[in-house]
Order: C-alpha cells, then sequence, then structure tokens
C-alpha cells in the first residue's frame, strides 16, 4: 500500500470504513440463533433441576435433610446466577452484533468491578457458611452415647460387617489370620476371649432409630462405602480405621456403593444396610451368635 | 522490565535439509506445530477410547471392534478409562494450549524473535512424544493398560498385578511416561517464563502484554511448581512397586488372600496428597490458556477493548495462586481431617471470585461492543457459556456436606468434562480457527467452522448435562456397567441419549479435520491481518519469517486492545505503529 499516492490510499480506507470488510460481516441470523438457543437451553436445564428430574429418593437421617436442604440453597443461588449469565451472554451477543455504528469505547468500570467481586463473594463464601452445619454434625461430632458399633472391613470386592456381640467388645485382629475359605475373612484371633462371640456377616443390619457408628476399614486397596439414602459415604483407607456415624428413622433395605475405583470387580463391590425394627433386630443378633 | 529482542545466540536463519526445517528444528514455530499434531493424535486416540466406553454402557454383552476377546471385560473398560484420562489430560489438554499455541505465538506477540532457549525447547518436545510412545506402548505390553485410573491411588497402584490386570508392566511404563511428561515439562516452563521476562520488545511493558501471555506466563509458573510434586510421588510410587519400600503401603494387606509382608510405615493418603497438589492446578494450567485466548478473541471480535485489562490479567495470576491452595476439596471423602475440609472448602469458593469477575468481564468487552461472527467468535462464545455451567457445579463440589452426596459419583464427571473437555477444548478449536491463517498463509472454510460450532455445542450439552442427573440420582462413575446393583438399571435411557450424542458430536469433528486439512492443502491464501487485529503477530507475514519479523523488529507504543478508539484512524490501532500512522486525519489522539 505504501506504493500508492496519499490521496487514493486515504480514499480506499474511507472506502473501506463505509463497507464492512467480507470477511468481518455481522449476522443477525447468527445472532439469533445464539441468543435462541441458550434460551432453550437454559429453559430446559432449569425445568430438570427445579423438578427434581431423577433426583435421590429421599433420605433417612435428619442429618440427610439438612444436606438436602443445603443443596436446595445451592440451587437456587447458582441457578440464578446460571440464568442470568447464560441469558446476558446471549442478549448480549444479539443486541451487539454488528449493525453498522461503531463500538463504544470503554476500559472499564472500578465500581462496577468491585460490586460483583464483593456480591460473587458474599454468595459463594456464604453458602460455604451455611453449610458446614450438616458437615460437622457428621464429622466433627462423636457419635451419641450407646451407639451400635459395626466394623466394616472392605477388600476386593465384599464387604465385611463385625458386631462385637454380647461383650460389646472387638476381638483382636491379625492380617496373618485372614482367611475367608476357612470362615474368618477378618482375621479375628482365636486366643482373643472378645473375639469369640463377634459376628461377621455380609450385610448390614440396624434397628430404627437407634445412633449407629461404623467403623471403616480396608483390607487391601482404598474402598468407599456410599449409601444415598443417608447422603453420607466414607473411604475406606488400608491403614486407617474411619468412625462415620448416623440414626436411621426409616425401615428399608438400601444400597451400599463401593464409589472409589479398586479393581476389576469394583462395579459389582455392593452391600445392603437393612433398617429393621428393634425386635427383629434382637432377633438377627440372636440368630448370628447361634451360628 | 524488558531488554533488547535479540537473543544471546545469533539472531536465527532459516536451516537447510528436511530434518533441520521440520523435524528436528529448534524454531519455536516449528515445535509448536508439532505439539499441535501431537496433540491432534492423543485427542484422536482419546476419543475412541471414550467412544468404545460409551458403547459398553449402553451394551455391555455387545461384540465391539478393538477389543481382544470380543465381549469387552470390566477389566478392559476401566483401562480404556484409565488411558482416556491419561491421554486427554496430559497429552492433549496440557499440550495444545500451552506447548502448541504459547510455543508458536508467545514469541512474536512480544516481539521476539524465538523462546530464550531454543535447543532446550526442541528437547521438551521430544521428551513429550517419548512420553506420548511409552504411553501407548501400555496397550501392548503383558497384562495391557493400567485400571487405577488416571489417578493411580496405590495401593491399587503400588503393589504390582496382584490388585488386577494391567497393574503390572501397564503401570510401570504409565509411570515411566508421566514422569518423562514431567521432566518435559518442567524444562518447557522454565522457557516461557524466561522468555517472557527477558525477551519483550522495547516498549512491551507488562501492562501492554497481550492477556494470551498473561496466561502463557502464568501457566508456566503454575507448571514449574506442580509438576515437580507428580514427579516425586512418581518415583516413590515406582520405588514401592519394584525396591520394596513402603511409602503409601502400610502394615498388614492382605490382597487376594496373600499377606503383603515386608510392608509398613507407608500411608496410601500421601499419594493422595502428593498427586492432588499436583492435580489440582493441572487442571487450572489446561484452562487458563483457554481464558487467555477467548479475552483475546472476543476483543478481536467485538472491535473494543477487554473490559478491565488489569483485573483480567490479575485474576489470572489469583486464580494461578489460589489453585495451589485448594487441592484438599478431591479428598473431602478420603479420611483426612475434617477440619482441614472446612478450610479447602473456602479456599475452593473463593476462586470463584476471579473466575466469575473474569466472565463478568467478558460480557463486558461484548457490551457495547459491534460484534463479527467467525467462526473463533462462536467458539469464545461457546467458551463462556460451558465455563459458567461447568464452574457453577463446581459450587455445589466444594461444599464437603454436599460432596457426602456427589463424591464420585456422574455429577463430577459432568462437572470436569464441561469445563475440561468441552470450554477448554473450545478454546483450542477457537485458537486454531483464529491463528490458521497466520501459522499457515491459507484460510480455513468459515461455512464449515460454523457448522462445526453448532453441532459441537448442540451436541457436548447433551452428552454432558444427563450426567448430572446420573450423579444426582447415585450413578457411580468408573463403574464398567450399570448390572452391579438394582436401582442403576433406571438410568439406562440416560446413558443412551449419552452415547448417541457422544457418537453424533464425534462425527462432526469430522468437519474440522477435513476443513483443517483442505485448507492446509488448497485454502484461499490468507493476507497478514485477516481479523484486523492490534497484536503484534499480525504485524508480520503469514506465516512469519524464520525470526519473525523479518529483521524488523517491532517497537511497541500502546496496549494490545486498542479497538474502536475514538478520533483513530481505523476501528483497530495495531501495537506496533506510531501514534502519527494511527491518528486520524481529524484532531484527536489516540490513547497510548
Amino acid at each position: 500500500m505504501q506504493f500508492f499516492p496519499a490521496f487514493l490510499r486515504d480514499a480506499s480506507r474511507r472506502a473501506s470504513l463505509a463497507r464492512p470488510n467480507s470477511r468481518m460481516r455481522g449476522s443477525d441470523a447468527t445472532a439469533l440463533l445464539l441468543f435462541i438457543s441458550l434460551i432453550v437451553f437454559v429453559g430446559i436445564t432449569v425445568y430438570l433441576f427445579a423438578t427434581g428430574y431423577y433426583a435421590p429418593p429421599p433420605p433417612i437421617t435428619p442429618v440427610g435433610l439438612q444436606v438436602d436442604h443445603q443443596y436446595a440453597l445451592t440451587l437456587y443461588a447458582t441457578g440464578a446466577i446460571f440464568i442470568l449469565a447464560q441469558l446476558g451472554l446471549g442478549f448480549a451477543v444479539f443486541r451487539f452484533r454488528d449493525r453498522g455504528k461503531p463500538a463504544r469505547f470503554i476500559r472499564g468500570n472500578t465500581g462496577l468491578e468491585i460490586t460483583w467481586m464483593l456480591a460473587t463473594a458474599a454468595i459463594f463464601l456464604g453458602l460455604g457458611a451455611l453449610g458446614t452445619k450438616a458437615w460437622s454434625e457428621t464429622r466433627f461430632q462423636p457419635s451419641a452415647a450407646g451407639a451400635i458399633k459395626v466394623e466394616v472391613t472392605e477388600e476386593q470386592f465384599v464387604y465385611y460387617f463385625r458386631y462385637p456381640g454380647a461383650d460389646g467388645k472387638f476381638g483382636r485382629l491379625d492380617p496373618a489370620l485372614v482367611s475367608a475359605p476357612t470362615g474368618n475373612p477378618v482375621g479375628i484371633d482365636p486366643n482373643d476371649p472378645a473375639g469369640r462371640d463377634d459376628i461377621v456377616v455380609p450385610t448390614l443390619t440396624v434397628p430404627v432409630n437407634h445412633p449407629v457408628e461404623l467403623l471403616i476399614r480396608s483390607q487391601d486397596v482404598i474402598h468407599n462405602f456410599f449409601v444415598r439414602e443417608l447422603r453420607l459415604q466414607q473411604d475406606a483407607v488400608p491403614g486407617m480405621v474411619v468412625p462415620l456415624h448416623f440414626t436411621p428413622d426409616r425401615i428399608g433395605r438400601y444400597n451400599i456403593m463401593c464409589t472409589q475405583l479398586c479393581g476389576m470387580g469394583h462395579y459389582q463391590m455392593h452391600s445392603f444396610l437393612n433398617v429393621v425394627s428393634e425386635a427383629e433386630y434382637e432377633n438377627f443378633l440372636a440368630q448370628a451368635l447361634k451360628q | 522490565m524488558s531488554s533488547s529482542p535479540q537473543p544471546v545466540h545469533a539472531p536465527p536463519r532459516a536451516p537447510i535439509g528436511f530434518f533441520r526445517r521440520y523435524i528436528f528444528s529448534t524454531d519455536h514455530k516449528v515445535i509448536g506445530l508439532q505439539y499441535y499434531f501431537l496433540s491432534l493424535v492423543a485427542v484422536t486416540v482419546g476419543v475412541v477410547l471414550s467412544l468404545l466406553m460409551r458403547f459398553h454402557l449402553v451394551w455391555p454383552r455387545a461384540h465391539m471392534p478393538f477389543v481382544s476377546g470380543g465381549v469387552m471385560r470390566p477389566e478392559q473398560y476401566l483401562a480404556l478409562m484409565t488411558m482416556h484420562g491419561t491421554i486427554m489430560v496430559f497429552f492433549v489438554l496440557t499440550t495444545a494450549p500451552l506447548g502448541a499455541f504459547g510455543n508458536y505465538f508467545l514469541p512474536i506477540q512480544i516481539g521476539a524473535p524465538d523462546m530464550a532457549f531454543p535447543r532446550l525447547n526442541m528437547m521438551s518436545f521430544w521428551l513429550t512424544l517419548v512420553a506420548f510412545g511409552c504411553m501407548l506402548s501400555v496397550f501392548v505390553v503383558r497384562g495391557g493398560a493400567p485400571i487405577s485410573g488416571w489417578t493411580a491411588y496405590p495401593p491399587l497402584s503400588g503393589l504390582g498385578s496382584i490388585t488386577g490386570p494391567g497393574e503390572g508392566m501397564g503401570q510401570t511404563m504409565w509411570i515411566v511416561s508421566i514422569g518423562i511428561f514431567c521432566f518435559a515439562s518442567l524444562l518447557a516452563s522454565i522457557n516461557f517464563i524466561s522468555t517472557t521476562i527477558e525477551m519483550r520488545a522495547p516498549g512491551m511493558h507488562l501492562m501492554r502484554m497481550p492477556l494470551t501471555v498473561w496466561a502463557w506466563f502464568v501457566t508456566a509458573v503454575m507448571s514449574l511448581l506442580a509438576f515437580g510434586a507428580l514427579l516425586a510421588a512418581l518415583i516413590m510410587l515406582v520405588l514401592d512397586r519394584s525396591a520394596g519400600t513402603s511409602f503409601f503401603i502400610p502394615y498388614g494387606l492382605v490382597v487376594n488372600g496373600e499377606l503383603q509382608v515386608g510392608r509398613s510405615g507407608g500411608w496410601p493418603l500421601l499419594w493422595e496428597h502428593l498427586f492432588w497438589f499436583f492435580g489440582h492446578p493441572e487442571v487450572y494450567i489446561a484452562i487458563l490458556p483457554g481464558m487467555g485466548i477467548t479475552s483475546h478473541i472476543i476483543s478481536n471480535f467485538s472491535r473494543k477493548p477487554v473490559f478491565g485489562y488489569r483485573a483480567m490479567a490479575g485474576t489470572l495470576c489469583a486464580i494461578g495462586f489460589l489453585g495451589f491452595l485448594l487441592w484438599g476439596h478431591h479428598m473431602f471423602v478420603s479420611g483426612m481431617n475434617p477440619y482441614s475440609s472446612l478450610a479447602f472448602s473456602a479456599l475452593t469458593l473463593s476462586i470463584g471470585v476471579p473466575s466469575a469477575v473474569k466472565t463478568f468481564n467478558w460480557l463486558g468487552t461484548m457490551w457495547g461492543g459491534k460484534i463479527h461472527f467467525d467462526t473463533p467468535m462462536l467458539f469464545s462464545i461457546g467458551f463462556i457459556s460451558f465455563f459458567v455451567t461447568g464452574g457453577l457445579s463446581g459450587i455445589f463440589l466444594a461444599q464437603p456436606a454436599l460432596d457426602n452426596m456427589l463424591h464420585a459419583t456422574y455429577y463430577v464427571v459432568a462437572h470436569f468434562h464441561l469445563v475440561m473437555a468441552v470450554a477448554a477444548i473450545f478454546g483450542i478449536f477457537s485458537a486454531t480457527y483464529y491463528w490458521f491463517p497466520k501459522m499457515f498463509g491459507k484460510m480455513m472454510n468459515d461455512t464449515l467452522g460454523k457448522l462445526h460450532f453448532w453441532l459441537t455445542f448442540v451436541g457436548a450439552y447433551c452428552i454432558f448435562m444427563p450426567m448430572h442427573f446420573v450423579g444426582l440420582y447415585g450413578g457411580i462413575r468408573r463403574y464398567s456397567d450399570f448390572t452391579g446393583a438394582d436401582y442403576l438399571v433406571a438410568l439406562r435411557p440416560l446413558h443412551m441419549f449419552m452415547t448417541i450424542a457422544a457418537f453424533a458430536t464425534a462425527a462432526a469433528q469430522l468437519i474440522f479435520f477435513y476443513n483443517f486439512f483442505k485448507s492446509l492443502a488448497s485454502g484461499a491464501k490468507a493476507p497478514e491481518n485477516p481479523w484486523r487485529g492490534t497484536t503484534l503477530e499480525w504485524a508480520t507475514a503469514s506465516p512469519p519469517p524464520i525470526d519473525n519479523f523479518a529483521g524488523h523488529f517491532p517497537h511497541v507504543f500502546r496496549g494490545p486492545y486498542e479497538y474502536s478508539v475514538p478520533g483513530a484512524r481505523e476501528d483497530f490501532s495495531p501495537q506496533h505503529l506510531p501514534p502519527s500512522e494511527v491518528a486520524g486525519t481529524a484532531e484527536g489522539a489516540p490513547n497510548v
């Protein structure tokens, strides 16, 4: 261009400003399509979340209700932000598509920046603060007095639940004695009298409305204990015993799932939580002790 | 501070011979393209693996191609899943945004002739290629590919093949591959940081750097600090596996009926801490360059300066810094101290603040603009939409009380795919469409680009939105099929929908590949500045000469996003033009 006389160069520039560069033509159809597709997307998403599409079954503990309440609060807050942000995006691309007018020269707005920074911080951290109660009740506080203690031993790809029996004490475990084929899957030391009345079963049976404390451990790799109706899960880590407590308030049979990848049988590693009446629980213990 | 753009070595001369020019080149542009094509191969492998996975989830007993034995066994599914995650996170998302585009455009955008250490740069690429070769080798070693996920938690990954198929040689080769990758990344980050600090053109103050340069710089600093932790963890893991050490193995494990003797004192959570101390910054390493390119493209195609440039640079730094403090949110239910969960939760929620500021500023950049909907702009708009959606599900996962019910469900899978597999990939697509003319001197077909955008935009939402519901319902991740528990059967319709969407969206990517290679061969000739951009890469030929500027190294007179300056001659004021050449014929000097 520098070889052209100046008047030709200026004329060409004026002409190119008047006629949009053919590679840079804004498109009304594209802008409208973007706006409409974002509206449709927001509509479907909000509808499905608001109507509880594929919602989990109701919780069976009071803390589970708190977790659901916190979930709902978070859904409202993030839902509002989601609607504003996606529709704001759609509106902006539609309203400010190239319609021939020059763009406004704006570098920023410090006041707005500070406002939305503080608003976002308040909403996010506020949500976090509101959620601490549900966490602390399950994790900081010990189980209620008189809780039924059950030791959960997880291994590829089964669960074993050990009850302390009539003496209320767990027998000593020795990993060298672990032998499922001979009926000692968790390795109870036969020389320890406290272990003689220990009950080891493949499913977890507990009485309703009674505090339960699980002592979760693993024999080989990292596993997990998850019951969706409890709204609770905990990894089973070899070398650690992690307590987990809850008080179920509804009789029923619930799935226990392993959520930590533990090998090829991970998808099949699963057991049942049976919440039964007091009478049935006593019956279960009596039957198990007989064996 | 900016010093002379000349490197310490002699200025590069065009190398002669095919091997020196295209294979063993120290030219950052060639190396950038090598990384790009490596990531194209990697993403193809990764997508094929995911399609095999999605097919198996809805038809578990079907005979499948590529699967030895015909019907996929559970351990084969887990192997596919492990390799899918590993290849995508390392060889696509850590390679393309930083290694490909960063290498190609960082020196040009700061007015330099090459990176600070060109031979080190070449070594970084070749080590990455060797790492990729090692990674692919796991498919053919005895026992096959590892099954422990890209997270490779011990003891599953720490005891050898007794814990499962693929945990022998496959897991070892995986560790070797990622170890080499770590090393390559550490070398590359030294290069990026040195180049940005030392080799900026005169006038290119920090506050005049394009946001892409800011993003690559912060990403490189994060890489330098994070990959060391992973390398340490990998060395410990390989020692546990082959030297009988017990970094991660406690006493008394009974695996498959066999007591593990000679092991004691180790702690599996040590691996989790070390891995996630790397792993969390890693995901920000994957997304930050995409944020930089989005700011860059939104500004260019709205013909407006970036709204709040200083805030955009500052939030990149804030995200980079905060990203190192929140790794524990991957470990809320791990058995870690529950009090620390509250600290990690608060920090995780706070990183939502700079992310939200960036989103507002992108909208602010478009507000009052004059938007042109070329394909790069469409993908950047898509980036914002997916980043918002994916980021908001993070607010749920950041709260430990909710994590109790969402951890390791498909809700988490939805979250990280929306931000990484979609938003970050959209960043790569928009960078490709934007810089293709500069890199190859040809234009891509814009109509095919728009078709590619629409199909991918709709398709990606169809694949990943249902995953939220699968997770809420109790659908557990890393399950090779859904026959293990009765209630999971109800999820089959959702899985079917997602599988169909996945195959359709993958097919749509063929449009991109066709467009890319056809344009390479016979696209229209690209001008020097097809998008009328202001930054330095548009001030040189398409493609640039060997030293980037044919000896005429630029001086920088203004910031990077001077669009539609009142009184200026054009609606863009390039960084390298002196004030007299951008001022209008009327009065009104442009802002410098």
